[in-house]
């Protein structure tokens, strides 16, 4: 290849370039930790990355649910998914683990989602579990009757957006500012926030492993899709 | 000068992102260029989470780890769309590799004309 | 201060919506009429705001920058927001019957994912344009360009999945190279609120290099030659409405950000050298893009290639802009310039959509006598060409005679010459279309009936981009309010 020579260039290049500029960083970096540590008891929460995430840059993660229920509007524009072809019916032992293991995840999740507003935790790190969990739920062929209800997965997968949107609507009611929080009360919207993310981010993630639109039982044969790969 | 340890992160960070970049450009294949894209986010990831572990203070800067937990989130998303669509060229294509135009027209033509004649 | 609602409800109508029309396929359509609505009103509110008050800011949770997010509008983000409500609106009329136009269930599909990945498109501009968050302009460039993707595969041929997957590399690796420098810019000046940049920027080897990735990232989504490679094939084979939201205006966000980038975060480092090299690359493009659609045998990959060249003519801003002298004149040339370009790229789309209704195909050759079956259409499409070219008093010539008269007033003449070298070639290839447009057949085809509907919002369009050039003081005058302090003496 006559292109390997220029780019390989290009990218020592690149690699010198970045490290010059990260090499010359002020050696004292200022940040932002003190504002965001002096306005914490304001915030409703006690851990700064929650307070970031849901308070002082809410917006951000407003367009972040935003962008995941947009990947998975994507995906299902794309192609339809396949069931995973298994049955475990004759695979006790996997049947067991799962029984054990897909309620401590769910726990997990719930656990992770009420720490995060005093440690790390929140619905991004249970929004990751409870996606695993549904791996596992997928994987193992169990729960396709719920799977299959198109109108309900999709309410469950805008959820986040619209419950945050919302949110966004009636703070902007109450006190003038998008998502400025009555005083005191921040804890509650930011927990009703992420509980409904949490929603969307594990269905999401879920979701987003079996590749495309799950395809439903008495499919009308009119809606099918014709990227489908049956 | 920044602290030593810190610089470990930011360089490795940067090397990440010239080799992500770099495969991204020579690789042809979908799924290796999808996880080359990958290997750049992570590059980028580290340089925010090594800039804000070196903030003076208790705790490090909050600030930057929220940044890269977005950064996660959207290159998940970037990974479940990109993996789909490949999926979809592959199935359209028959090949693991973007053609170039001339060859998507070209084999476009022969695929109309064959389905005439 | 109690900001209105109107800010407010640009981001979360078009979002809602978005949302609403996933969970209600079937509703996509009214969803995307009510949040026209919504955001039209909005644009007019806050434009009024604007034009009474100055400068709107919307401190986002109650804090104020560096540690929250500020929305922000001033003239140029109220002239991006209207032309984006402009053409999002006749695309939202446009595209029902266009997906319905067949009806089998592959339209149907394609017609019932458009509205969301739509809507989020439209979000994600908005978003794009209010923020004054170089963090937060990186997720809305992520919305955007996932959106942007998902929109061309819809058409589902290879050649669409194709382009569309080196969209997604390219656009996906683009916004990288910009978050690593949001990354430096956050470790060298400790915030990411682009207006308190400019006080904070101390030229150095962090800025230098974090501007140059996020120049380069950006330069990459906005296809500025020579990095315009995927641009003519996604446009091409995209859908017709959704190629026009990608012409119109997708390309010119990352312009936008590029311009808040270098005239009001970092105006220290934006020397002449630097100028001159985006002046050169537009230059570049101009003649590359013109040269090409000049030679393009489809019809849609004519327009897209024209819209190479003519992202090129934005280019020609900076350097004109940054000149001491008639800064402003061309700051306001090149953005009326972008207006006129969004109209008639859009009503040049819409139209090679009907065309490709009623004919089956878009082949140039084949076109003769296309004028006796779709009047209107082939008309919109001349006029969406009187602006393109630039000719009078259409809204491509205001532009084009602000960049002139700046270039002239700056003795910059190397640049006149390029505009009118490009202004011949868009001529020669609007007048290659239209020279078989209007050759007279015996007897014309029998093409598939098109709904009125379609031809109407493209004719719209191509008189509104004929029309801007004679109100063009209006746009001019909105922009002073807010314009960069960097921008060279007053020129109007």
């Amino acid at each position: 290849m006559i292109r390997r020579v220029p780019i390989g260039i290009l990218s020592l290049a690149l690699l010198a370039g970045l490290a010059w500029a990260v090499l010359s960083l002020p050696a004292t970096p200022t940040g932002l930790t003190a504002e965001s540590l002096v306005k914490l008891p304001e915030s409703g929460v006690t851990n700064p990355v929650t307070a970031v995430l849901l308070n002082y840059r809410g917006y951000d993660t407003l367009l972040e649910v935003g962008v995941l229920l947009l990947a998975i509007v994507g995906v299902w524009s794309l192609r339809r998914g396949e069931w995973p072809a298994v049955d475990l019916r004759d695979r006790p032992l996997l049947m067991s683990l799962l029984r054990v293991l897909l309620p401590v995840l769910v726990l997990a999740a719930g656990y992770l989602l009420w720490i995060g507003a005093f440690a790390p935790g929140g619905a991004f790190q249970a929004g990751a579990l409870l996606g695993g969990a549904l791996v596992l739920v997928l994987l193992a062929g169990l729960a396709r009757r719920v799977l299959q209800r198109d109108r309900l997965l999709r309410f469950g997968l805008a959820l986040g957006v619209l419950v945050f949107a919302g949110v966004c609507a009636v703070t902007k009611l109450l006190t003038g500012g998008m998502l400025q929080y009555p005083a005191g009360s921040g804890g509650k919207w930011i927990l009703l926030i992420e509980s409904a993310a949490l929603i969307s981010i594990g269905l999401t993630l879920g979701l987003l492993y079996l590749g495309g639109r799950p395809a439903l039982k008495q499919e009308d044969s009119s809606e099918r899709s014709p990227h489908a790969h049956d | 000068m920044i602290e030593a340890d810190h610089r470990i992160f930011l360089l490795a960070g940067a090397v990440l992102f010239a080799i992500g970049f770099h495969s991204l450009v020579v690789q042809s294949h979908l799924l290796r260029r999808i996880m080359a894209l990958n290997v750049m986010g992570s590059g980028v990831f580290l340089v925010f989470i090594a800039l804000g572990s070196q903030a003076p203070g208790p705790v490090p800067d909050p600030v930057p780890q929220a940044m890269v937990l977005t950064g996660i989130v959207v290159s998940v998303c970037a990974t479940g769309l990109a993996l789909a669509l490949a999926d979809r060229v592959q199935a359209a294509t028959g090949k693991v590799e973007l053609e170039d135009d001339a060859q998507t027209h070209r084999n476009a033509t022969d695929a109309t004309k064959e389905s005439r004649g | 201060m109690i900001s209105s609602w109107s800010i407010a409800l640009l981001i979360l109508g078009p979002l809602a919506a978005a949302a609403l029309a996933f969970t209600f396929p079937k509703q996509g359509r009214w969803m995307a009429l009510a949040s026209a609505m919504v955001t039209v009103g909005a644009v007019v509110a806050l434009g009024r705001e604007v034009l009474v008050g100055g400068v709107q800011t919307h401190h986002v949770g109650g804090w104020s920058a560096p540690l929250g997010i500020d929305l922000r509008a001033d003239g140029l983000a109220v002239l991006m927001l209207g032309i984006t409500a402009l053409v999002s609106s006749a695309v939202t009329l446009y595209s029902p019957p266009y997906f319905l136009a067949e009806h089998d269930a592959e339209a149907l599909h394609r017609g019932r994912y458009f509205w969301p990945l739509f809507l989020f498109l439209w979000t994600a501009l908005n978003g794009l344009f209010l923020t004054a968050d170089i963090f937060n302009l990186y997720v809305t460039l992520e919305l955007l360009g996932f959106a942007a993707v998902a929109l061309v595969a819809l058409a589902g041929k290879r050649e669409a999945l194709t382009a569309a997957m080196r969209y997604l590399f390219v656009s996906l690796s683009a916004s990288l190279f910009y978050l690593l420098g949001v990354a430096l810019v956050y470790g060298q000046c400790a915030t990411v609120d682009l207006p308190s940049l400019a006080a904070k920027a101390q030229p150095g080897p962090t800025l230098w290099v974090a501007l140059a990735l996020m120049t380069g990232g950006l330069l990459a989504k906005a296809a500025l030659f020579p990095l315009h490679f995927w641009l003519p094939p996604a446009h091409a084979n995209a859908p017709a409405p959704v190629s026009a939201l990608l012409s119109a205006l997708v390309v010119k966000g990352a312009f936008y950000i590029l311009l808040r980038l270098w005239f009001e975060a970092f105006p220290a480092l934006m020397t002449p050298a630097v100028a001159q090299v985006f002046g050169a690359l537009g230059a570049g493009a101009i003649l590359w893009g013109s040269v090409n659609a000049l030679f393009q045998k489809r019809l849609k990959l004519l327009v897209a290639y024209s819209t190479v060249a003519q992202l090129g003519y934005l280019f020609l801003l900076f350097p004109l802009a940054a000149a001491r002298e008639g800064g402003f004149l061309a700051w306001s040339g090149g953005l009326i310039f972008l207006g006129a370009h969004a109209c008639a790229k859009t009503a040049m789309f819409l139209t090679a959509g009907n065309i490709l209704h009623a004919a089956g195909h878009d082949r140039i050759k084949d076109l003769d006598g296309i004028t006796h079956v779709l009047p209107i259409s082939a008309f919109a499409f001349g006029l969406a060409g009187v602006s393109l070219v630039g000719l009078p008093p259409s809204g491509g010539f205001a532009g084009k005679w602000l960049l002139l008269s700046a270039s002239l007033a700056q003795g910059q003449w190397w640049w006149v010459a390029v505009m009118l070298v490009g202004s011949l070639l868009a001529a020669a290839y609007i007048m290659r279309v239209l020279s078989h447009a209007f050759t007279n057949v015996s007897e014309p085809r029998r093409p598939h009936p098109i709904p009125p509907v379609m031809e109407w919002t493209a004719l719209a369009l191509a008189v509104l981009a004929v029309g801007l050039g004679l109100a063009a003081s209006w746009p001019a005058e909105l922009l002073h309010i807010g314009a960069p302090a960097a921008l060279g003496g007053p020129g109007l």
